[in-house]
Formats: structure tokens, sequence, C-alpha cells
């Protein structure tokens, strides 16, 4: 080795490899010549990899199976027990906002309100335009068939006003508001900030997360939805004039025939509390971020999934109870 | 992980807390100001306990701050705003009082007012630490907790930062109780000493008490190689 001019960790390592291989064939081989300042690194590479880590046990693959299942279904019912605490902490905050209404934060309230209402109308009108637009003209393709196009009008209005308009306002403001709401209250989580308000003496539903947050999203979901109806209703309009050959007027006048204002209560009542839903998962959510990235991340994807999970069956919900009330 | 502990801090003092990384010292921190729930025992703050206040409890807010390791300041507001938010929340003041007062807090801790337009995310970790502390005195608390104060400071930012605790501890007459690793602010800050290692204070007293304790890891502790600088007289 005594025209080895250099000699790194990996190169000591292959050396001192070869030299314990040829050990155990039962040829012990000495390393000679190693320039002076490498004598440290190979006596140090000599002691490595000695012993072998501690194999991990290995799990019958059923028994894991089962004891995720197990895991899985404490979580469910540890989830339904974070949702009905949150609800009960957002109860006190606003039994306490009621007896001080001072203590509402107006000002970050009109913070939140622009950020998930006024900033969501574009978009929120653009989706539901093509939603109604695409609805009309499937309905026009269809009853075509049958020379019923003209109940096309029906189907749009019903449609749209009753489960389509608010349904996919409150998917596009889970995916939307409430993915922000549970990034914003997870990365202050992991900044300690929400500890910090804590140790000032201040409840963090009260600060953070009722009267600006969630008092934003239930005011701001009803107004959406109900833009959100009239941008599909009058992208089924356009539709209907353009490629079904209906004039305007006609749409209009059908449209007062077949819709009633109880079509629009039942969509209309439904969005407050799925604007309650999204944000107590979302709230929620990002209150339980733990101090990684990856976290922040988790909890996101969770809350958007299960906003959206809890906003459909909500409806389904809702559908089951106007049935059975006649509305 | 902290099992059968009791600690006194003295008023007026600065009490500085080592531990072994991982040995429980932010968990003894968090657990006295209510952040952790404990098992069993008893914490009393300034003869207040802490069980039987409740949580808005402006007595228990107003007195004690707390500086986080990391800052903890609230990153939507400016450091002023940031000040000012303990007063905000829990005095009736006017706009401008309250400017003035927050200013006056940006002052003590060496910042400028020009410092105060900042938000967290523009300001260097030294100035994160003192408008942390700006915060942490807003509301002339009786007793200052400080998480680590001076982790992550170059040397001479850390000794300011010791200089500016000793100072602020004169002039407010503060207790301070001060969880730490750095053996240069233990020896010119503090007046006392506590070591906790297996979940019990195994040493408490002034430097040169500890110094000559025997227990096995506050020796390892204070007779390690960084720890010459204290006793150069044997060295």
């Amino acid at each position: 080795m005594t025209d080895v001019r250099e000699l790194d960790t990996l190169g000591a390592w292959l050396l001192e490899k070869m030299s314990r291989r040829a050990l155990e064939a039962g040829h012990p081989a000495t390393v000679v010549g190693v320039a002076d300042r490498y004598t440290g690194l190979i006596e140090d590479v000599r002691q490595i990899n000695r012993r072998k880590p501690a194999s991990r046990a290995v799990q019958n693959p059923i028994l894991e199976r089962l004891e995720a299942i197990g895991r899985s279904t404490f979580s469910a019912a540890e989830d339904v027990s974070v949702f009905l605490q949150m609800l009960g902490a957002l109860g006190s905050a606003g039994l306490g906002v009621m007896r001080r209404p001072r203590s509402l934060r107006f000002k970050s309230l009109v913070y939140h309100l622009d950020e998930v209402g006024w900033q969501a109308i574009p978009i929120i009108a653009l989706v539901t335009f093509l939603i109604g637009a695409i609805i009309a003209q499937q309905g026009i393709f269809h009853f075509r068939k049958f020379g019923a196009e003209s109940f096309v009008v029906d189907l749009v209005g019903i449609l749209v006003l009753r489960e389509i308009g608010v349904l996919i306002v409150a998917i596009m403001v889970a995916g939307r508001s409430g993915s922000a709401y549970t990034a914003e209250l997870g990365s202050m989580k992991m900044r300690e900030e929400i500890d910090a308000l804590s140790t000032m003496g201040l409840d963090p539903v009260e600060v953070l997360i009722l009267p600006p947050r969630i008092i934003a999203l239930v005011l701001a979901l009803p107004i959406l939805a109900f833009i959100g109806s009239m941008a599909a209703l009058f992208g089924g309009g356009v539709v209907a004039w353009f490629y079904g050959g209906m004039s305007p007027a006609i749409y209009i006048a059908r449209l007062h025939e077949a819709v009633s204002v109880t079509h629009f209560e039942v969509g209309m009542i439904k969005a407050p509390f799925m604007a309650l839903v999204i944000g107590i998962v979302a709230c929620s959510e990002g209150l339980r971020v733990k101090g990684s990235a990856e976290s922040l991340g988790k909890q996101t994807t969770i809350s958007v999934v299960k906003s959206i999970f809890l906003v459909i069956v909500l409806d389904g919900a809702f559908a089951v109870f106007f049935a059975s009330i006649g509305m | 992980m902290i099992d059968h502990l009791s600690l006194d801090v003295r008023k007026g003092e600065i009490l500085g807390l080592v531990g072994a990384s991982g040995g429980g010292k932010s968990v003894l921190m968090r657990t006295i100001i209510g952040l952790i729930p404990k098992r069993r025992g008893h914490i009393e703050v300034m003869g207040v306990d802490i069980d039987k206040s409740r949580d808005r409890d402006i007595h228990v807010a107003a007195m004690w701050g707390i500086l986080f390791q990391q800052g903890a300041l609230f990153s939507s507001l400016t450091a002023l705003q940031n000040v000012q938010f303990p007063l905000r929340e829990n005095l009736v003041l006017s706009e401008s009082l309250m400017n003035e007062i927050a200013a006056a807090k940006l002052e003590m801790v060496g910042l400028t007012l020009e410092d105060g337009d900042k938000f967290p995310s523009e300001l260097s970790g030294g100035m994160t630490k003192r408008v942390a502390l700006a915060r942490a005195l807003a509301l002339d608390p009786a007793i200052v907790f400080l998480d680590e104060p001076t982790s992550g400071l170059d040397p001479i930012a850390a000794g300011d930062f010791d200089d500016l605790i000793r100072t602020l501890h004169e002039t407010l007459g503060l207790t301070v109780f001060m969880v730490t690793h750095d053996l240069a602010s233990l020896n010119t800050v503090c007046d006392r000493v506590a070591a906790l290692a297996d979940g019990k204070i195994v040493a408490i007293g002034s430097m040169a008490d500890l110094l000559r304790s025997d227990h096995p890891w506050v020796t390892a502790y204070f007779h390690g190689k960084r720890s010459l600088m204290l006793q150069p007289e044997t060295s």
C-alpha cells in the first residue's frame, strides 16, 4: 500500500471487508505500508459493522392486517370524538361571544370573509356555469330522442337548485378554504403559536377558530351557493339557446313553471350546515398537526378528503329528511 | 418522564434548569405553564394554584411571560403588533398608548422602531428571540419562563442576550426560570442552578455547589471538556 496516496472511508472499508473475508476463509491478511496519516482511519474502520443490527421481529402478516383494522376502527371512533369536542368547544366559544359581543374579532372576520367568500366568486361562478352548461347539453342530447327537449329546463332547474349547486360549491370550498384553514392552523401549531396563545390566557378556539374562520365560512357558503346556482342556471340557459335553439324568454318562462321556491329553499338550507362541517373538520385536523412537515401535508389531505366525504353524506341525509317531510 | 419532582423558584432569582437532551426539561416547563396535563401533583405560580385558575384568568396571563425556544411569534403580525398583542387582549388602552408601550418594550430588548414593522419571517434568529422576549415582558410579568434563550445564537449574540436578561432582571425585578444548555449563561446569569436527571432534581444550588456535587450525571455535565472554562483555577 506504499504507493497509495489518497484513501477515503469507502476505500478503507473495502480493504477491511477484503481482509475480513480472507480471515473467514482461513488466510489472515495484513495491510502493510499504509501512510501514517491513514492508520487512524484504518483502525476506525476495523471496528465498524462488527455488530449485527438487532433484526426486527417478523410479524405474522394476517395478525398485522388485523391489527391495522383494529387501529383504524379505534381511530374512527377517535375522529367522532374529536369532531364532537370541536363542536362543543365552538358552542361554548359561541356562548362567550354572545355574552360579550365586543369580543367578536370583527377585523379578522372581515379578512376571512374576503378570503373564503369574495375571492372565491370568480372560480366558483366559472365552474358552476360549466356544470350547468354540461347538464343542459347532455339533457338536450338525450331528451331529443324522445322529443322532450323542453324538459331539459326542469332537469337543470331542479337538479341545480336542489342538489348540484350547493354540493359543487361546498366541495370546492372544502378544497379551497378547508385546506387553507388546516394548513394555516397546522403551521401555527408547528411554530408553537397556538401554545403561546394559550399561555397568554386566551382560548385558541375563541381567537382563531370560531369568530374569524367558522363564522366566515357559514356566512360565505350560502352566498357562494346562491351565486353558483345562478351561474349554473345561466350556463344551462346559454346552452339551451345556442345548442337547443330555445330562446331565453322561453327558458325563463319554463323555469318559472318547473321550479318552485321549495326547491331553492331545500338547496339553500343545506349550505350553512355544510359550511359548519367543513369548518369543524378543517380546524380540528389543523390542530392535530404534529411537529413535522409530513404531518402537515397528511392532515391537510385528511381534512379535504374527510370534509368532502362528510358533505356528501350530509347531502344524502338531507335528501332523506326532505323526502320524508315532503319538501 | 418526570416523577416525584419538587422544585422551588425563589422570588427575584434567576434559576437555570439543566438536564440531558430528552430528559424532560421542556416537559417540566410546559407542565408548569399548563400546556401538558400532569397526572398528579401541585403547581403554584406566584401563589396561585394553576389548576384552580380559569383559562382566561388575567392574573395568570399577566403574571407570567413565556419565551418559547423558536420564539413562537404570530407570523401574521408584525414585530410591534406581536408585542402589542397581550396588551390588546388583556387591557383597554388607546391605540397610541399601546404603540408607545410596545415601542418602549422593543427598545428595552435592544431593537429599533424600524425593526417593529418587520414580520417574523424577516427577522434574524437573535432578533426573533428579542421580539419574543419583548412580547413576554409586555404585561410586566412577575416571572418569565425562558426555553433555551441562547440556543442557535452565536457567542456574541448569546452573550448580549445574557446581559439583557441580567439587566432586565435588575431593572424590572423579574423572577426568571430558564431552561438552558449554555454553560456560559448558567455561569454568568443564573443565581441558582437545578440539575434534572432521571426525572428528578438531583442537585440544586449555586454554580459552586453544583461543581462540588458528586452525582454522576452532574459531574459528567460540569466537568466535561467543554466546561473547563468554568474552573480555570483548577485546570
